[in-house]
């Protein structure tokens, strides 16, 4: 069965008001309200037999509301299906574990705690995995300057601010040439 | 103390004549120290791939007498820091670094370890200098290794103008001159 038709049997259930799903280039995408996430990513794992979570991700539409959305990338191992379930989540919002369906949930969730700063209720470990205990921001949020902030946390760690001299120096994919693809500066332009 | 007349004797006298060598102590603790530096190996990114390269057979450090590479730092005299030093690792090699005993030096291979490098962010140390003092920085992204044997060898060279003793002795010296002019 291919992922369509999964997509098309998970909306066939009862209450799918404000569900998206699409398809490009042959990648399926659901995209459900952050109440009903647990019970669709359960019915993907027990019923249609994605055993396998390959990744989870945060992403932030700064301005947008709400302004976080988690994505969840699944796979079946037969026959290496692949569909995406993604969830819009507001700020100070917790989005419920995944760590009971997968175990592969508990770092990635970690993961997206520590940069993002998205909640997971009910996971069974929700510390930073990256950063230190006690670093105060999520550095991978839109409004986080690239150069990074000071922080100072005595015998643990200490963060400055680097020096961007201009930057930051972004190349240009795609340009004809090695001289435009070369990394500016683009802060004049 | 050794009297000039007996050292000029000790050098006349042909049974013992090829067997004596006259210097300087600074000068023979220098050759001591420059031609067996044990390196304590801080592999924090790619650039620790290129040091184990210049540790292995076809570049050979050990034709320096640096090829007893340390992973205590106990036993270590130079501290290659070669890679990309992360805040959450920078405190771990200033320990490390804290624990070497004297004398020591630290050579920061490559544009991590001098500067931060590409890695302008919030989550990358500046330069290895920001913590511990520096003798000798090695470019490159990674360095090969043939830049490590230089930058090692400059290491060599400013191990060689040190005058430990020297200053040792000055400062002794110069102790009860400055308690006499309180």
């Amino acid at each position: 069965m291919a992922a369509a038709d999964d997509v098309n049997r998970l909306r066939e259930s009862a209450g799918t008001e404000g569900w998206e799903s699409g398809e490009f280039r042959g990648e399926h995408t659901l995209r459900v309200p952050v109440e009903a996430l647990h019970q669709v990513l359960a019915q993907c794992r027990n019923q249609l037999g994605y055993a396998m979570l390959l990744d989870i991700s945060g992403v932030d539409h700064l301005g947008e509301d709400p302004r976080f959305e988690v994505v969840y990338e699944l796979a079946t191992v037969d026959d290496s299906k692949h569909l995406r379930v993604k969830a819009k989540v507001a700020d100070n919002q917790a989005v419920p574990t995944a760590v009971d369906l997968w175990q592969a949930a508990d770092w990635h969730e970690r993961e997206v705690w520590d940069l993002m700063g998205i909640g997971f209720a009910g996971h069974p470990n929700l510390q930073r995995i990256l950063m230190w205990e006690g670093y105060p921001y999520f550095p991978l949020r839109k409004d986080f300057p690239l150069a990074g902030r000071p922080t100072d946390l005595p015998d643990v760690a200490f963060t400055g601010v680097a020096p961007m001299e201009g930057g930051p120096f972004v190349s240009t994919a795609g340009a004809p040439n090695t001289v435009l693809r070369e990394p500016r500066s683009h802060a004049g332009d | 103390m050794v009297s000039v007349t007996s050292i000029l004797e000790a050098a006349y006298d042909s049974k013992i004549e090829s067997n004596v060598i006259v210097t300087r102590v600074d000068a023979a603790m220098n050759w001591v120290r420059k031609n067996s530096l044990w390196p304590m190996p801080m592999g924090l990114a790619c650039c620790a791939i290129e040091l184990m390269a210049t540790a292995s057979a076809r570049f050979d450090i050990s034709r320096f007498g640096m090829e007893v590479m340390r992973f205590s730092p106990r036993q270590a005299d130079v501290l290659i820091v070669s890679g990309t030093v992360t805040y959450k690792m920078a405190l771990a090699v200033k320990r490390i670094w804290d624990q070497m005993p004297e004398p020591k030096w630290c050579v920061a291979m490559g544009a991590c370890a001098s500067s931060g490098g590409m890695y302008r962010s919030y989550a990358v140390l500046q330069g290895i200098d920001r913590l511990i003092p520096v003798d000798v920085y090695i470019s490159g992204c990674p360095p090969r290794p043939e830049a490590l044997i230089a930058g090692l060898m400059r290491l060599q060279e400013k191990v060689d103008t040190e005058h430990a003793l020297l200053d040792q002795k000055r400062s002794l010296l110069s102790k009860p001159a400055a308690t006499a002019g309180v």
